[in-house]
């Protein structure tokens, strides 16, 4: 069983009010940054512990807080990023509706760090009643002295505000997000310049996701090396994991980082296999936008190895014959999935939440799920196949932000490693299209 | 003067919560508003933004009504037609579907006679609304209702409740800031 540092006491009863939270050793890391570290000592904190953006990308959390500009006399801000969107991926909305506290005392410590004497939490719009939840907190948080003026009489100053956002996708995209925390659409800026020298308000500005801020109390607590001597390699610490689809005990598991995905999908400890006695299809490990795996690739790597839950293991074979950890939505299919169904709501969701700025995104998520479309309902030619393939590589690499390749890169994999079952499609249209149809084909792989 | 008799108005307790809202921003970036006072209008107004609405939504925050129209259309929670009581947002995204959102779907405008994306109900109780991704993928299907998420809802029987909690709603849940003061969605029911 594995060591689980943001969640050990997520399941305490009243752990959302402060005076429980701080019983099981809540708000320790304020104590400790506020009165004996100074603010680049936090930060070279983060740095040791290899911390990586928990929200998908992976950066090294402590490497993006040493970016951030600094000229005197300029306000600078700390925005978390709560805007958990991203299909199959749902570990930020259990961890600030059960946990309030974590994020706040995350938010205090790292605003600190950082110089910020105002910062926001930006949560999506659907999660209003987590909103008041986190409001709640925050006045608890103020009534205690943690927030306001003077912290803990150290001298330091925070406001801590939540903001909701409004049903927008790309919002999640860091800056989408502060244009709409402006009030505005949430068009992704040009880059450069970067957040870190020019963002809300054009002033210098950190954005980290939820858990990676709830990260910060225990790498200030125990110290970046501890937090690091967890996990393999450069996936340092635990992750996450947000379990969905076709398994038998879906839900948030927090798991250290390197444990093999076989086990994590049939143990009972995780994920208890898969629904109603049936075999794993395929997965998507980390989120919708990264590339879908069958089963065979997704227990083992090309080269025969066992895959595991860490960055590295999870990208082993690049996008021929591997994925991504993304944000760590793992959606399970069992064997009656319909592949190219699947793929078409993917699609449809991304054209959905395409902003419009950039016309190869616009247009071309626009393309995919059209052609999907006509593939799942029976309507496609065998040309359409290579259609997908060739809209989603003049979409990669050709727009403002990553919600292109997001588009992209589901629909490639999918061909890649499920061409007969789209072939299927255009061969036995009348079979494929039926409710319930299961391709009866063999999986093949690249 | 009759048209000024026609004019939206907030509430006094929805006035006090824009005025906490807007503090939480520099005093010159009122406009950052935006979302959560179109999400207090929303609730105020019979859950829809009319043009009307979104023209004081701009004369609170001292802005042109242009600048609330394209952000009000960009996002998805703001409704710009008229709903009925209820509107029920179904998700419809990969990790719903691969647990029974299509059925789910069906399931709910053979019972309610509302079309996904049409007028509401005869009853005027029910607006069916397709939505993407509402994070809950774990606990799929689910269908959100304002500020609730019904989970699970994979059984005749759970979406029976659902329902039924819903018609049995008097007034819709009051909000925190509507404690202290009656809000004119409250008042008007």
């Amino acid at each position: 069983m594995g060591r689980k540092l943001l969640t050990e006491h997520i399941n305490v009863e009243g752990i959302e009010k402060l005076d429980v939270y701080r019983k099981h050793g809540g708000y320790r890391s304020v104590e400790k940054a506020l009165k004996t570290m100074t603010p680049d000592e936090v930060v070279e904190e983060v740095k040791k512990s290899g911390l990586r953006g928990r929200g998908g990308a992976g950066f090294p959390t402590g490497l993006k807080w040493s970016f951030l500009a600094k000229p005197e006399g300029v306000p600078r801000y700390l925005v978390c990023n709560a805007d958990e969107s991203e299909p199959g991926t749902f570990k930020d909305r259990e961890l600030m509706s059960k946990l309030p506290h974590l994020l706040i005392e995350g938010m205090i410590t790292g605003s600190y760090a950082l110089g910020a004497n105002t910062s926001y939490i930006y949560i999506r719009g659907e999660l209003l009643y987590v909103l008041r939840i986190l409001e709640k907190a925050i006045a608890e948080a103020y009534a205690a002295g943690f927030l306001g003026k003077n912290i803990l009489g150290s001298g330091y100053d925070l406001d801590l505000f939540v903001h909701p956002g409004g049903g927008a996708y790309i919002c999640g995209e860091e800056t989408a997000l502060l244009e709409s925390l402006e009030g505005k659409r949430g068009n992704p800026r040009n880059k450069p310049p970067f957040p870190a020298v020019q963002g809300l308000y054009a002033r210098p500005t950190v954005v980290n996701n939820v858990e990676s801020i709830a990260a910060v109390p225990v790498i200030v607590n125990e110290g970046g090396d501890e937090y690091a001597k967890i996990g393999v390699g450069k996936s340092t610490g635990t992750k996450l994991f947000s379990a969905c689809g076709h398994l038998n005990k879906p839900g948030i598991y927090e798991i250290e980082l390197g444990l093999p995905v076989e086990e994590f999908i049939y143990s009972d400890e995780y994920c208890g296999g898969i629904w109603k006695g049936r075999d794993l299809k395929a997965v998507v490990a980390g989120g919708s936008s990264v590339p879908i795996l069958p089963k065979e690739l997704i227990l083992k790597t090309a080269t025969g190895e066992d895959r595991l839950m860490t960055y590295e293991s999870l990208s082993d074979g690049g996008f021929i014959t591997g994925t991504m950890l993304g944000s760590g939505g793992f959606i399970a299919m069992d064997e009656t999935t319909n592949i190219v169904r699947n793929t078409w709501s993917f699609s449809r969701f991304y054209h959905h939440e395409s902003c419009g700025q950039c016309s190869p995104c616009r247009e071309g998520t626009g393309w995919l799920e059209k052609v999907l479309h006509r593939l799942v309902h029976g309507h496609g030619q065998m040309h359409d196949i290579d259609l997908l393939v060739s809209v989603a590589k003049q979409i990669e690499g050709n727009t403002i932000c990553p919600l292109g390749e997001a588009a992209a890169w589901p629909v490639a994999a999918a061909v890649r490693h499920f061409r007969d079952e789209f072939e299927w499609h255009v061969t036995h249209p009348q079979e494929a299209t039926k409710p319930g149809a299961v391709f009866p084909g063999k999986l093949v792989t690249a | 003067m009759e048209s000024t008799a026609l004019k939206p108005q907030f509430s006094e307790a929805a006035k006090a919560e824009i005025e906490r809202i807007c503090k939480q921003y520099p005093n010159d970036r009122r406009k950052s508003a935006m979302l959560p006072v179109l999400h207090i209008a929303q609730a105020e107004f019979g859950g829809w933004v009319s043009p009307e609405v979104q023209d004081l939504v701009a004369e609170v925050l001292g802005i042109k009504p242009i600048e609330v129209y394209e952000v009000s259309s960009f996002y998805t929670m703001f409704n710009l037609k008229p709903v009925g009581k209820h509107v029920l947002e179904i998700c419809r995204t990969g990790p719903c579907m691969l647990r029974g959102s299509e059925e789910l779907t069906a399931q709910l405008e053979r019972i309610t006679g509302a079309k996904v994306g049409g007028p509401a109900s005869e009853d005027g109780l029910f607006t069916l609304k397709e939505v993407e991704c509402l994070a809950a993928c774990g606990f799929a299907p689910i269908v959100q209702v304002r500020e609730q998420y019904y989970e699970q809802l994979d059984t005749p029987e759970a979406v029976d409740a659902m329902l039924a909690e819903l018609r049995n709603q008097v007034h819709r849940p009051a909000l925190p800031w509507e404690e202290t003061g009656l809000s004119n969605a409250l008042a008007n029911n």
